[in-house]
C-alpha cells in the first residue's frame, strides 16, 4: 500500500560527513558490486564499454565548489535515497510497488508490481531513483537491506556497502529515530542538516556541513610579491620602497 | 522535463476528448443535439476514440505495460492511480449513453442521467490529470495554481470546437456554440498568457545551497559523478525548448489561439458550407497548437534535481 505508515518503529538511515568526504567514489563502486546482485539485482549497465555508456547507480558522489566570505573549498556530495519520513515517492505509485516500510523506514520498491510509470522519479526532488531500460522498473537504494539484517556476515559487516566502503568513515549508518543512538549524537554534536528541508519530505538521512575554516592561516592567499597584512620593521620598509 | 511524445500525445487527445464528451453528455441528454445516429456515431466515435487512443499511448509510455492493471489498486494515495480509475469508470456512462442517444435515438430518461454521468465522469478524469502534475513539488512550474484550471480549460475549450465543428459539419450548428467555443478560446489563451507570465516570474526557494545543505555563499557543480548522460538527466534535464521557448510560445499562440479565434469568427459570417470548413479548421489548427503547448509544458519545466548537475 502506497499510504504511508504514521509512524515508523525505526528511522535507519545515513549520516554523511561533507567535512571528511575524499570524493573516491568507493561508496559508489562497492553500492554497485554489492547491489548488482542483491534484492534489486541487476543494476543494468548500457553498452559499459561504448561511447555512450549508461545504467543504474543507487550512490553518486558530485563535487563543488563552496565559496564564501570565509574562503572557498572543494566538497565532495554523495547523493542517495535520503529514506523520507514523508516520500512523495511511495504516495504518487499508482500499483504500490513503492513502501515505507512501518518497522525501519526504509523505502523500497517492489520489481514485481512497478509498471516502471516513472512518476516516483518525477516526484524525488533528489534524483533517488533511476529507471532500469533493460528491466523496465524503477530501481533505488535498498539501504542495503539484505546486508544489514543477514545473519551470514560477520555483525561488523551488517552494514551498508557504502559504509562499509569508505575510506575516511565519511558514511556512518543507524536508528536516527533514536536519540541516543551514536549516530543522533554525532548530528546533534555536529548540526546536521537535512537536504531541501523547504520540500517537506522530512530526510532521514543527514548531512553533516565542513567544519568551519579556521583562523590560524590567512584566510586569503597574498598574490606574489604583496604582504598579507601591512608589516612594521624591515621588511616594511623594503615594501614601501618598492612600493613608491 | 523530457516531454515523451506519448504523454503529450495522451494530455491533449484525451483532454479534448473528454471534453467532447462531457459536453455531448450534457447538451445531447439534456435535448439540445437532435439524436442523429451519423452525428452521434461522429460525434461519440470522435470522443471515445480520442480518450482510447491516448490511454493506449499513455500505456505505451509503461516499462511494463502488461502490468498497467496494478495500477486501479493506489487510489487512495495517488493521483495517477486515481485517473486510471475514472476513466475506466467513465467508459461505463458513456457507453450507455452512446447506445441510447445514437442507437436507440432517445435524448430522455436513463439516457439523461448516463449522458450525465458520462459528463461527471469525464471532468472528474481531466481534474485527476492535472492534479498529477499539480502535485509534484519538485518542479515548480507545475506545482501552481495555474496548473489544474489550465487542464480544464484547455479541455472545455478544445471539446467545445470540437464540437462546434462537429454540429458545423452537420449543419445544425447554432451561433450560441460558436460564441462558446470563441469564448473558451479566449479564455484559454489568456489563461496560457497568465501561466507563463507567473512562471517566468518564479523566485524558487530550492537552491543549489539548499540541496547541498551547504549555507552561504554560492555553491558551482565542478565535477559531475558521470561522463556520460544518465537517466536523470536525459528524463529532467531537458533543455532544447527552453532554447527555442520565445518561438514555440509563438507558434503555440497562433495554432491554438490566435488562428482558430480568427476561423470562428469568420464561420459567423461565412453561410454554409464555408463556415463548417473554417469551424474544423480551426478545430484542426488548434488541436496542433496545443501539442506544442503540452510540449513546451514539459520542456519548459525544470526539476530540482537539475541544480545537482549546476543547472
Amino acid at each position: 500500500m502506497t499510504c504511508l505508515p504514521a509512524q515508523t518503529d525505526k528511522k535507519l538511515g545515513l549520516v554523511i560527513d561533507l567535512d571528511t568526504c575524499v570524493g573516491c567514489q568507493a561508496c559508489v563502486t562497492a553500492c554497485k558490486e554489492w547491489n548488482t546482485g542483491g534484492h534489486m539485482a541487476p543494476l543494468t549497465d548500457i553498452d559499459p564499454y561504448g561511447g555512450d555508456a549508461d545504467g543504474v547507480w543507487f550512490n553518486r558522489v558530485h563535487s563543488y565548489e563552496h565559496m564564501t566570505e570565509m574562503g572557498g573549498r572543494t566538497v565532495n556530495f554523495p547523493r542517495s535515497c535520503l529514506h523520507c519520513e514523508t516520500p512523495a515517492c511511495v504516495t504518487v505509485c499508482p500499483t504500490g510497488a513503492s513502501y515505507k516500510r512501518a518497522s525501519d523506514g526504509i523505502v523500497l520498491v517492489d520489481e514485481d508490481k512497478c509498471i516502471g510509470c516513472k512518476l516516483c522519479s518525477w516526484a524525488c526532488p533528489y534524483g533517488a531513483r533511476e529507471f532500469d531500460t533493460d528491466v523496465g522498473v524503477m530501481k533505488k537504494c535498498t539501504l542495503c537491506v539484505d546486508r544489514i539484517y543477514n545473519d551470514n556476515l560477520a555483525e561488523e559487516d551488517r552494514v551498508p556497502a557504502c559504509v562499509a566502503a569508505c575510506p575516511t568513515s565519511a558514511r556512518h549508518f543507524g536508528d536516527l529515530g533514536d536519540p541516543a543512538s551514536a549516530i543522533s549524537q554525532l548530528v546533534a554534536e555536529r548540526g546536521g542538516v537535512d537536504l531541501m528541508p523547504e520540500m517537506g519530505y522530512k530526510p532521514t538521512n543527514k548531512y553533516l556541513p565542513p567544519r568551519a575554516h579556521t583562523t590560524r592561516a590567512a584566510s586569503v592567499p597574498a598574490p606574489a610579491l604583496e604582504a598579507v597584512r601591512a608589516e612594521g620593521g624591515f621588511l616594511g620598509w623594503v615594501d614601501r620602497m618598492l612600493s613608491n | 522535463m523530457h516531454p515523451a511524445f506519448s504523454v503529450v500525445f495522451f494530455t491533449t487527445a484525451t483532454g479534448a476528448g473528454y471534453g467532447l464528451l462531457s459536453l455531448l453528455g450534457v447538451l445531447a441528454g439534456q435535448g439540445f443535439i437532435p439524436p442523429d445516429f451519423w452525428l452521434g456515431l461522429t460525434g461519440m466515435g470522435l470522443a471515445l476514440g480520442l480518450i482510447s487512443a491516448g490511454l493506449l499511448s499513455s500505456a505505451g509510455h509503461l516499462g511494463r505495460p502488461e502490468r498497467a492493471w496494478r495500477s486501479f489498486s493506489q487510489w487512495r494515495s495517488s493521483w495517477l492511480s486515481r485517473e486510471g480509475v475514472a476513466s475506466v469508470a467513465t467508459f461505463i456512462p458513456a457507453g450507455l449513453f452512446g447506445i441510447g442517444w445514437v442507437v436507440l435515438g432517445r435524448t430522455s430518461g436513463w439516457v439523461a442521467v448516463a449522458g450525465l454521468l458520462a459528463a461527471i465522469g469525464a471532468v472528474a478524469t481531466v481534474c485527476t490529470t492535472g492534479m498529477i502534475y499539480a502535485s509534484l513539488k519538485p518542479i515548480a512550474q507545475w506545482h501552481s495554481r495555474f496548473t489544474l484550471p489550465g487542464y480544464l480549460i484547455f479541455s472545455a475549450m478544445t471539446g467545445c470546437v470540437l464540437l462546434n465543428a462537429l454540429l458545423q459539419g452537420f449543419a445544425v450548428g447554432s451561433n450560441t456554440l460558436l460564441a462558446a467555443a470563441l469564448l473558451l478560446t479566449v479564455l484559454g489563451w489568456g489563461w496560457k498568457l497568465a501561466t507563463w507570465r507567473y512562471n517566468d516570474r518564479l523566485e524558487i526557494p530550492t537552491t543549489a545551497n539548499t540541496a547541498t545543505g551547504l549555507a552561504g555563499g554560492t555553491v558551482r557543480s565542478m565535477e559531475w559523478p558521470h561522463t556520460e548522460e544518465n537517466y536523470l538527466l536525459k528524463e529532467m534535464g531537458f533543455r532544447i525548448a527552453r532554447k527555442h521557448s520565445v518561438r514555440l510560445r509563438q507558434i503555440t499562440q497562433v495554432l491554438a489561439f490566435a488562428l482558430p479565434a480568427l476561423l470562428l469568427v469568420a464561420a459567423f459570417a461565412l453561410p454554409w458550407p464555408y463556415a463548417a470548413v473554417s469551424s474544423m479548421l480551426a478545430a484542426i489548427a488548434q488541436l496542433a497548437g496545443m501539442l506544442v503547448e503540452r510540449w513546451l509544458f514539459f520542456a519548459e519545466a525544470k526539476h530540482t534535481v537539475t541544480l545537482y548537475y549546476g543547472r
